[in-house]
């Protein structure tokens, strides 16, 4: 079957005019993609539609596209990573059904080429284009408003990393009606990614929207390291940081000191697959371990960078909903360190089996148990601020919950993957498999739903609704023990990882209950969103007058109106300890009401869009092999971008007559509301 | 004005901006500072290429080795023209300290030749070596050869651009604050690939025709 299907397209073919596009490269006669297309068409033509019914283009444009507010691209990741995460899921979603089914007897209904491409973009979709971006939506939103900032740095340079990493996931979602998708697996291993095993352009695909996302990703990253560095309030020491605004350094310097790894890496491959360099290639000198490598210096460097900003999270959640301070919190910020260090460290335990050598094995085995010391340091800091706490189960709460319990888990098998005779039993087994949906889920997904419900009435001026929260809890849980618990059973039974048919029987329980898990899954994403649409329609009723929303918030976020004006503080805060908004309420802080100054801030510019629509089609042009139109499209996107330097008025005045009529608004909802 | 601050302990919670010395000290060491991180983050893009060619530059695929390729007199003179170049760039950053706008451009433009002059000379060595045979195909220590000189002299060919651009920049508004933060940071920039030319230099080429 999978002969048949790559025969579909020659994609050796190439036409000067149209590269190797041509009309047969519709995936429709898989059943499956073609329904998805014609739901994809009909929902996005409703909503292109009711765009351009409600007259919502402009607006849209004007207020949310050209955005350089750090505010609202942090939302705008945001809204990226959730409808990402629907498509990823949908691929989780396939996938077991399609095992389900062939552990029970049958074959399914995917054939093994369309089955590949289904695992290889539900992992690369779900790291990239939802954990990336929900992280990153977080520390652009958070971040500036806790260090008492008006907006990040280089707020244009924001703007446009924002659309680089949308660039990368337009080409994903473009690959799967046209042409195809990489079928080589999440890292794309070579050989198997290479010219000779992946004729498509599955492969390109791939690379380029990784390779554009990632550019974004890095640039975001110097942003906010400068961010933090330069633009901290007066008196905010680094030592005075809140725990989320260190966890967010600490990532963004393991983004700028990986990502580029990543770049040229893929830059490599590319070299191979596109002038026939032999990089990575089995022959000519070539060495595809070398690629296996580097990819891994990046990729393990690249699970902190997912999980410290959620540990961060964590950290600003647990003394909210204690009404303590954190416990530890020097040895929270060491930990990060220590983890941020270390992170750099253990890369080849993602293949100890490539005979390395006893010695070299032991190194990196030691050095990966060794990352559960100061993981541990914090899980007992967190534990301690619960302790004699005063524990209130709102939502956040209970998602940090979970995350303890279920984090640790994953946090001992993944001990156990470090051992490397161990390892050589389990790898490559649904057993990894488990282990990394248990720590990505249990750590990173769970940290965004309590990041999300805590910071949601800091974002729009009122709580999630939190009937539908702990709902949406409970199905994530309960959901997640179903799908992944039977998964380190059948590793330990030798089962392999991206297999779509099985001879045996004897796991069709353990496939079904995986199915059932991610079943409830499903019910806990739909819980969510039916607890926006809920919370949406009873906006008043749930509103936030104070913008200290849960009453016991201590970092300067909360500081400020809910949701914060575009200026984000009427006047600069100044910091003397640790927990500044708790040091303000304590010792009797008045809100300022006069006397306001002009505030510096920088305009809204289309730049970034621009430049991203070109960068895009430069992309599709090197995916399909269109010379010209890549040439034409790398020219426009240079030209406009050296345009843009041309500009030299990029910031204005906010006079402080506006000033004081958006904070005399404030002051009307304060005294009107009392507590929300 | 003071008087809006009624708390007990007459703690200051917040700044009054006296904006005048305020926004334009505020981002300019904010960009240099933005600009060496990024300068850093290259630096790993070439630790990288510098990583593959030392694992990858002996797998000679029964193809020519560096001893049969390079000539060492040539790439002798185009490290002196990098070399020039980055103290000619010296000279202009001096003369635009002393608010020399002619005298900036001028040595800018000096700079500007040395670095095409590199670029040619590198073209040149790129083409005879195809010439004879020795491809970015022929071997991994071709390939990783041609990829880590290459992307350095992409990295000048995109320097040479943004000083062009960056001459009518000044020609346009003068030497302004914004014009001497961009011609600190092309500074930082073009320092930098001398100091890469200075690894590829040593670890490719002296390295290659001594052994």
């Amino acid at each position: 079957m999978a002969g048949e299907a790559l025969a579909h397209v020659d994609y050796s073919r190439w036409d000067p005019i149209f590269g190797k596009l041509g009309w047969d490269i519709f995936p429709f006669y898989e059943p499956v993609v073609l329904a998805t297309f014609i739901g994809v068409v009909i929902g996005g033509m409703a909503l292109l539609g009711a765009l351009t019914y409600f007259r919502l283009w402009g607006y849209l444009w004007k207020e949310w596209f050209t955005s350089i507010d750090h505010k609202k691209i942090g939302i705008m990741y945001m809204v990226l990573a959730l409808v990402m995460l629907v498509r990823g899921f949908a691929d989780a979603l396939l996938m077991r059904v399609q095992q389900a089914w062939a552990a029970s007897g049958g074959t399914g209904y995917l054939d093994s080429h369309h089955y590949d491409q289904i695992f290889t973009a539900h992992g690369m979709i779900m790291i990239f284009f939802v954990a990336m971006p929900f992280v990153t939506g977080f520390m652009n939103y958070v971040m500036p408003l806790q260090i008492g900032a008006r907006d990040v740095a280089f707020p244009f340079l924001n703007n446009f990393s924002f659309w680089l990493t949308t660039s990368g996931a337009i080409l994903v979602m473009i690959s799967l009606f046209v042409g195809e998708f990489s079928t080589a697996g999440w890292l794309a291993y070579p050989p198997l990614s290479g010219l000779e095993f992946s004729p498509s352009v599955g492969v390109d695909y791939y690379i380029w929207a990784l390779q554009i996302a990632g550019i974004g990703t890095t640039l975001s990253g110097i942003n906010l390291i400068v961010t933090i560095v330069k633009m901290r309030a007066p008196g905010m020491d680094y030592m005075k940081m809140p725990v989320f605004c260190w966890t967010t350094l600490c990532t963004n310097i393991l983004i700028v000191a990986t990502f580029p790894i990543l770049t040229a890496t893929l830059a490599l491959l590319t070299a191979d697959r596109y002038l026939g360099t032999h990089f990575f290639t089995s022959d000519m000198g070539g060495s595809p371990m070398m690629y296996v490598n580097l990819i891994w210096i990046w990729g393990h460097p690249e699970v902190y960078i997912l999980t410290l900003p959620v540990f961060g999270i964590f950290s600003e959640v647990v003394p909210t909903f204690t009404g303590k301070r954190l416990f530890g919190y020097t040895s929270m910020v060491y930990a990060t360190a220590v983890i941020m260090i270390l992170s750099y460290l253990v890369w080849l335990h993602h293949f100890f089996t490539m005979g390395a050598g006893a010695d070299v094995n032991s190194f990196f085995g030691i050095t990966t148990m060794v990352i559960s010391i100061p993981t541990g340091a914090k899980l007992f800091n967190w534990l301690f601020t619960l302790y004699k706490g005063r524990i209130r189960f709102e939502v956040p709460m209970l998602w940090t919950i979970g995350f303890m319990l279920t984090f640790v888990i994953g946090g001992m098998t993944g001990v156990l993957l470090a051992v490397p005779p161990a390892d050589y039993v389990l790898h490559n087994s649904l057993f990894l498999i488990a282990h990394f949906h248990n720590v990505i889920i249990g750590g990173v997904v769970f940290g965004v739903f309590a990041g999300i419900s805590y910071w949601f009435p800091k974002a729009f001026g009122f709580k999630l609704d939190p009937f539908w929260g702990k709902v949406s809890f409970w199905c994530w849980l309960v959901g997640f023990y179903l799908a992944f618990m039977p998964l380190y059973v059948l590793g330990l039974m030798g089962v392999t990882r991206r297999l779509s048919q099985f001879e045996d029987t004897i796991y069709a329980g353990y496939f079904i209950t995986a199915l059932l898990g991610a079943l409830l899954i499903a019910c806990g994403i739909g819980a969510f969103l039916l607890q926006l649409f809920v919370s949406i329609r009873n906006r008043e009723k749930l509103k936030d007058t104070t913008g200290d929303p849960w009453g016991t918030g201590r970092t300067l976020e909360w500081a400020t109106s809910s949701p914060p004006p575009y200026y984000n503080f009427a006047f600069t805060p100044k910091v003397h300890q640790i927990d500044a908004w708790w040091h303000m309420k304590k010792a009797g802080y008045v809100r300022p009401t006069e006397g306001f100054e002009p505030i510096h801030m920088p305009k809204y510019t289309g730049t970034g869009v621009i430049l991203t629509i070109f960068i895009t089609g430069m992309g599709f042009a090197l995916v399909w092999h269109i010379w010209w139109l890549a040439l034409v499209t790398f020219i426009l996107a240079l030209a406009y971008g050296i345009d843009h330097t041309f500009n030299y008025k990029r910031d204005y005045y906010v006079q402080p007559d506006e000033v004081a009529a958006i904070e005399g608004e404030r002051t009307k909802l304060l005294s009107s509301g009392g507590n929300a | 004005m003071m008087t809006t601050q009624t708390s007990p302990e007459a703690i200051d919670f917040y700044v009054r901006e006296t904006h005048h010395d305020g926004e334009e000290h505020h981002h300019e060491p904010g960009t240099l500072l933005g600009f060496w991180i990024y300068l850093m983050s290259d630096c790993l893009i070439f630790g990288t290429l510098f990583a593959t060619y030392a694992v990858l530059g002996r797998n000679f695929a029964a193809g020519p080795s560096p001893a049969d390729l390079f000539e060492i007199d040539m790439i002798l003179v185009s490290t002196f023209m990098l070399l020039f170049s980055s103290i000619t760039y010296g000279f202009s950053v001096l003369r635009m300290h002393k608010g020399d706008l002619r005298g900036t451009q001028l040595w800018l433009i000096v700079t500007g030749l040395f670095g095409l002059a590199f670029l040619g000379l590198e073209i040149k060595e790129f083409t005879h070596l195809w010439h004879v045979g020795a491809t970015p195909m022929a071997s991994a220590f071709l390939s990783s050869f041609y990829t880590l000189v290459g992307t350095h002299g992409l990295h000048v060919t995109a320097g040479c651009i943004w000083l062009f651009v960056l001459l009518a920049q000044l020609q346009i508004h003068g030497i302004t604050r914004e014009n001497k933060r961009r011609v600190m940071c092309l500074s930082m920039f073009w320092h930098f690939l001398d100091l890469i030319w200075i690894g590829v230099f040593s670890f490719v080429y002296l390295a290659g025709v001594t052994v």
